[in-house]
């Protein structure tokens, strides 16, 4: 199997394109837009699975000044404790702890909001800072919105053990969205984004396995070597319908392509159902299939069979499930003292994966590429409070 | 570059002043309503598309920011 070729990534050109969208929604015409309203949520969440499990707080405050500005901050912290299929084949169970802050600034000018945002992840073997600018007009009667993005990423790669191993990534994001009122019940909205990556790239502690004839399992390890390019593209389309008696049918369909060759489609389905003053109940289910990457392999023939090496089960041919319920009660809808209204939330989703090409090497007893393909479920939780003030 | 990728947005934008809403503001009732939010909770819903990012090869097109790996 050949890697693939990484193709040139022109973008100066792209920089130049989105330039140019920029100026034409700057100088279009303009009116009132409006800012998001000011709030607070602290959210908690916890990912459970395949021997991982993941949570953490998330605070959120968003206040505006000025009239024109709004500002935002984020504070969100994971805790890790990891015993993965990974980790237990090839290393040991960990736990670790990252921390992200944000910063955002919006700007109203007529129908036109202008945002810049900054975040900063930090933990012990990764750190990311990643800037953002972004620029939302209304249009045609306010039918229409565009909004416009570029994302910058400069991290870090680490390795825990190896105080000598720092590697640099840089990511380029640029996004353009157009959300449409079709009718009076119905809205869509159109993303694309192209995500452009370079850098190191690998996870420093992944492994792929190889026929080894000479070890007692019959297959040795080696690290994985990824391209130093990675080049991405998406594009989505989702839509709203709000159905007689007040309740809404969500839908929205994805396609994702890049140049490791992995290809992906995503199709969601949602139903939100109020019940009387105070409840809203939410029902969703999201189907997920990709094809694997043109360098993965979960067993390769032979030491070093190719340039590139990866058996990362996330670079594998696989299926993701979700079917997901949540819940919001709303309080104080009329407001006491400097509290708009209120809503507590809680969201359980049920994650199914599926591989394709990726075996579960904790099956021992049987010839290398004839273990079981690895299958697991997840368990996500999200539970909330917010107050609009 | 493709020159349908500059007259189209010239082209759009050129109708602006003369497109007639065809929904009225007084007819948004019920897309102003919150069941019809694409994101009602913007920190829940980030969390959930980054939940699928770190465990997913496709990416983007959603609604998920900022950096950090929790890839493992």
């Amino acid at each position: 199997m050949a890697p693939a070729p990484q193709p040139g990534v022109d973008v100066a050109a792209t920089s130049r394109y989105l330039a140019f969208l920029l100026l034409l929604v700057a100088v279009s015409s303009a009116r009132a837009a409006v800012l998001p309203e000011d709030r607070a949520d602290l959210l908690y969440h916890s990912y459970s699975g395949g021997g991982a499990d993941i949570n953490g707080p998330s605070l959120l405050l968003r206040k505006k000044f000025a009239e024109d500005f709004s500002v935002t901050a984020n504070y969100y912290v994971d805790n890790v404790s990891s015993a993965s299929i990974d980790v237990i084949t090839t290393a040991s169970p960990y736990e670790e702890q990252r921390t992200e802050y944000s910063l955002g600034m919006d700007y109203l000018r007529d129908r036109t909001i202008i945002n810049f945002g900054y975040t900063n992840s930090v933990e012990n073997d990764y750190t990311a800072n990643t800037y953002s600018f972004g620029i939302s007009q209304d249009m045609f009667g306010d039918l229409t919105t565009v909004s416009l993005g570029f994302i910058y990423g400069d991290n870090t790669v680490g390795r825990n053990g190896d105080s000598n191993f720092e590697e640099p990534t840089k990511l380029r994001d640029y996004r353009l969205s157009v959300s449409q009122i079709l009718t009076r019940d119905l809205i869509v909205a159109l993303t694309v984004e192209t995500i452009t990556d370079e850098g190191y790239l690998n996870n420093p502690y992944r492994s792929v396995r190889y026929l080894d004839p000479s070890a007692p399992r019959g297959y040795s390890y080696q690290a994985e070597v990824y391209p130093r390019t990675r080049t991405t593209n998406s594009v989505a389309l989702r839509g709203r319908y709000f159905l007689p008696e007040r309740s809404a049918l969500s839908a929205g369909y994805r396609y994702f392509s890049g140049s490791w060759g992995i290809q992906a489609d995503t199709w969601e389905l949602g139903y939100t159902l109020p019940w009387g003053e105070d409840w809203i109940f939410e029902f969703s289910y999201r189907y997920y299939d990709q094809d694997h990457a043109e360098f993965y392999s979960d067993l390769f023939p032979y030491r070093d069979a190719q340039n590139y090496l990866a058996r990362d089960k996330e670079m594998s041919s696989f299926t993701t499930q979700t079917i997901g319920a949540g819940v919001t009660w709303y309080f104080e809808e009329n407001g006491t003292g400097f509290i708009k209204r209120g809503t507590l939330n809680f969201n359980i989703d049920q994650i199914a994966f599926d591989y394709r090409d990726f075996r579960d090497l904790t099956v021992t007893g049987v010839a290398p590429g004839e273990e079981p393909l690895y299958a697991f479920d997840s368990t996500v939780i999200r539970a909330w409070l917010s107050i609009w003030f | 570059m493709n020159r349908l990728m500059i007259l189209l947005p010239l082209l759009l934008l050129s109708a602006c002043s003369s497109v007639e809403p065809w929904v009225k503001p007084y007819e948004r009732a019920h897309l102003a309503d919150p069941i019809m939010a694409f994101a009602r909770d913007p920190v829940a819903n980030n969390y959930i598309y980054h939940v699928y990012d770190a465990r997913e090869g496709g990416r983007g097109a959603g609604t998920a920011t900022g950096g950090g790996c929790g890839c493992n």
